[in-house]
């Protein structure tokens, strides 16, 4: 396939995956911020939601203070944020409408639908916060529904595999993003470790990766910073831990090894990642230190990123 | 000016006979239930995204084009004219054009004037003595036809170089089907999906002597913002063919690859909609970013097919246009089955007299104008913009052509006001292999949505309509 049609599939998928990650970071933060004082602490949730979203040196370029208004306004609608909601469904359309020879009509439908009807959000804005409720449920929604349909109706081709690798890499740098945000409350020599302060904490980030649930499910205990970081990071049952994605990057690298005849650096270095992520264990990452396991592993995701574009798609 | 003829309605109250299962199906539905199925259509068209794009308009970059959800309905005895009509038309332009880049038989013989090729903007000296693949030169070509009386079909204009519209040929039926399942279960259509079929492979067989067997085809787009682009993706689509942007192309040795995630893959025929002045900025406009630089010399070494070939624009026009009944004759030796509109040509002193006598009852064009831009139509101007005009005409008389403002037909169409004549024109299109031109049954018919106007260009507000061959 060109060049060029693999770099729009695999950004298209980034797009709306960062889309849907925006929206559930703003999501969970509207949830911690809606609680009393005394449950929050004094750490500002606007602050790490920008933080997470890694926009916090060009919002401030723009705004004073990271208030609900402001923070909501940049990560979603505003035009000069080039990872705002807003930016990520356009960029996600344009590039559609290059390849439209390579989606589904199910896919196509899905973001042409979207970025129809969310021109008049981006006009207006929300007021209140059911109006922001229901767009951020209808930005996840759209994710879903494009994923779902890739899933669903396209061949299973290089296409395919480019576009996965797209969303695995996005979703791995999302989750490692929370994590290297948060981190300080993961830490396990933290003395008040229990209290309702983190644990709220925890489980925003749970929410932020629709992980909640699934944690109870996983370990049957009530929620503990080591257990949160194993689930998010080691545990591939996780669709979005670092595990799962580099499992899945692993498998669609080598798809396209198969299918190409032709193995490259892009292989070698996804099969190294997820080779340490294997044979790592919670014990040694904390003695390690979370935050620098996090940061090594955010560059080793974005070196991929480098790598991948080079062998396949310049 | 004459009363339209009415596609429908004969005089005195008779219908038509291949409007007669329509006229009984309008008589039984509602209004609103039309209205309704309208606004049905309008949602699909922007969901699925057929859209063109008007330069210079700001406000929407991406526009709908009116569709009209009543059919306009052809015999089939009528169509079988046509058709024979159009096939002999596009043969004698591939042969005009093979003999204007090679002998010339036609300009010893006198009949079209030196001065028109050789000044012509669009006359490609690059293309002199260069042999094409299977000597065709118009692969697609899309014949502008109106109609004016029950027997006569007239070429309005000639499309040589990158005609559009098809995907609308082939959209507008697809949602007519899904709206009026009905309506088609008492007719019998002749179905134009076919289209892409027969395209691909007509392009497959005039690739180049070095291709290989199965012949690679890549459709060349300028982009996501060309006013056609969604035609081009639909066709690509529907083809199983890869949509090319100048950038993903790359010349070596002479031959034509695109740059592939597995590599350079070579290309063998391109179904080009980037114009001529754009393609090669080595050969053409040295600031194109849409072409490939090093195109043409691929071309020269005949490593290439472009469909359609370079230097067309000099068949389709509009000073060449007069001639084409002579050009039919010169090449074919047959009369032509399908008239042109009597045209005074600026440039001979006799016709601008003429032209300048009678400005407020012709239509004027530009020669190298397209898209109804920069025309007069002279019934329905100011007195000033006449007046405008004639000074133009005047300063620069080789510029244009005149022609008597035809009544166009007209067909029933969807109005605020209910259902109402609106003026229509037809393009079929043609395709040309390296053995046989085909048509299948049907074309874009465009409609002049507002009263009494004879402007069905898209890009000025006309819509469309599905144009339906009975299969008699």
């Amino acid at each position: 396939m060109l060049s060029r049609t693999a770099e729009n599939l695999y950004w298209l998928a980034r797009y709306v995956e960062r889309a849907e990650y925006l929206a559930r970071t703003i999501d969970a933060t509207l949830r911690v911020t809606a609680l009393p004082a005394a449950y929050i602490g004094k750490t500002n949730e606007w602050d790490s939601a920008l933080l997470t979203a890694g926009v916090a040196a060009s919002f401030y370029q723009q705004y004073q203070e990271a208030n609900e208004h402001n923070v909501v306004e940049y990560l979603s609608f505003s035009a000069n944020n080039p990872s705002s909601i807003r930016n990520c469904i356009e960029a996600a359309r344009l590039n559609s409408r290059s390849v439209r020879t390579a989606l589904t009509s199910e896919m196509w439908d899905t973001i042409n639908s979207a970025w129809i009807e969310l021109q008049e959000v981006w006009s207006k804005g929300t007021s209140t916060r059911e109006e922001l409720a229901k767009f951020l449920r209808f930005v996840q929604e759209t994710s879903l529904r494009f994923d779902g349909s890739a899933y669903r109706t396209m061949l299973r081709n290089d296409a395919y595999w480019f576009s996965r690798m797209g969303l695995h890499l996005e979703r791995a740098d999302n989750t490692a993003r929370i994590l290297d945000v948060k981190y300080h409350v993961l830490l396990p020599e933290e003395e008040h470790v229990g209290g309702p302060l983190d644990f709220y904490q925890w489980t925003s980030i749970l929410r932020s990766v629709s992980a909640l649930t699934a944690y109870h499910w996983v370990y049957r205990e009530t929620l503990k910073p080591w257990l949160i970081a194993d689930l998010l990071i080691l545990n591939d049952t996780l669709p979005r831990s670092l595990a799962s994605c580099y499992g899945n990057l692993v498998r669609n690298l080598d798809q396209i090894g198969v299918a190409y005849g032709r193995q490259g650096p892009a292989q070698r270095h996804a099969r190294g990642i997820r080779n340490r992520l294997e044979h790592s264990n919670m014990n040694d990452i904390f003695q390690h230190g979370v935050h620098e396991f996090i940061q090594e592993f955010i560059a080793d995701n974005s070196r991929l990123g480098e790598i991948i574009t080079k062998q396949y798609l310049i | 000016m004459a009363v339209a003829f009415d596609e429908m309605n004969i005089p005195g109250g008779d219908l038509r006979p291949a409007y007669q299962e329509l006229a009984r199906w309008l008589k039984e539905t509602p209004p609103e239930a039309l209205e309704y199925r309208r606004q049905e259509a309008e949602l699909l068209f922007r969901r699925i995204g057929i859209t063109f794009a008007v330069y210079g308009d700001s406000e929407s970059t991406e526009r709908l084009i009116p569709f009209d959800v009543i059919p306009r309905i052809m015999s089939g005895k009528e169509w079988a004219l046509l058709e024979k009509g159009l096939k002999q038309r596009v043969r004698a332009l591939n042969m005009f054009l093979r003999d204007i880049y090679h002998g010339r038989d036609i300009l010893r013989a006198g009949i079209v004037p030196d001065d028109l090729i050789f000044q012509n903007p669009v006359f490609r000296p690059e293309m002199n003595g260069q042999q094409v693949p299977h000597d065709v030169y118009v692969h697609i070509a899309g014949i502008d036809i109106v109609r004016v009386d029950a027997e006569d079909f007239i070429v309005l204009e000639d499309n040589a170089r990158t005609p559009s519209g098809v995907s609308y040929m082939l959209e507008n039926r697809e949602i007519m089907m899904r709206l009026f399942p009905d309506l088609f279960a008492r007719h019998r259509v002749a179905p134009v999906e076919r289209y892409p079929d027969e395209l691909l492979s007509a392009l497959r067989s005039v690739a180049p002597q070095g291709a290989s067997g199965e012949p690679t085809v890549a459709l060349l787009t300028p982009g996501v913002y060309n006013s056609a682009y969604y035609e081009h993706s639909f066709l690509a689509d529907k083809l199983g063919i890869e949509l090319v942007e100048g950038r993903d192309l790359i010349i070596k040795n002479n031959e034509v690859f695109m740059r592939t995630t597995e590599g350079l893959k070579r290309v063998d025929v391109i179904y080009r909609r980037v114009d001529d002045d754009f393609i090669d900025p080595l050969t053409f406009r040295p600031d194109s970013v849409l072409g490939v630089p090093g195109l043409m010399s691929a071309y020269a070494a005949g490593n290439i097919t472009l469909a359609n070939a370079v230097g067309t624009g000099i068949a389709d026009d509009k000073a060449i246009y007069s001639y084409m009944p002579d050009i039919v004759k010169f090449y074919l030796g047959e009369e032509p089955i399908l008239k042109n509109v009597p045209t005074w040509r600026c440039r001979e002193p006799k016709d601008l007299a003429y032209v300048l006598d009678n400005l407020s009852e012709l239509v004027v064009k530009e020669v190298h104008g397209s898209g109804g831009y920069g025309m007069l139509i002279g019934p329905a101007a100011t007195k000033a913009t006449i007046e405008a005009f004639r000074e133009k005409l005047k300063r620069e008389p080789e510029g244009f052509i005149a022609q008597p403002t035809l009544a166009l037909s007209t067909c029933p169409t969807c109005t605020a006001s209910g259902l109402a004549p609106r003026h229509v024109d037809l393009r079929p299109f043609v395709l040309t292999g390296s053995k046989t031109t085909t048509i299948v049954p049907g074309g874009l018919t465009r409609v002049a949505l507002k009263e009494g106007s004879l402007v069905v260009n898209s890009s000025q507000g006309g819509g469309t309509k599905d144009t339906w061959i009975l299969d008699e």
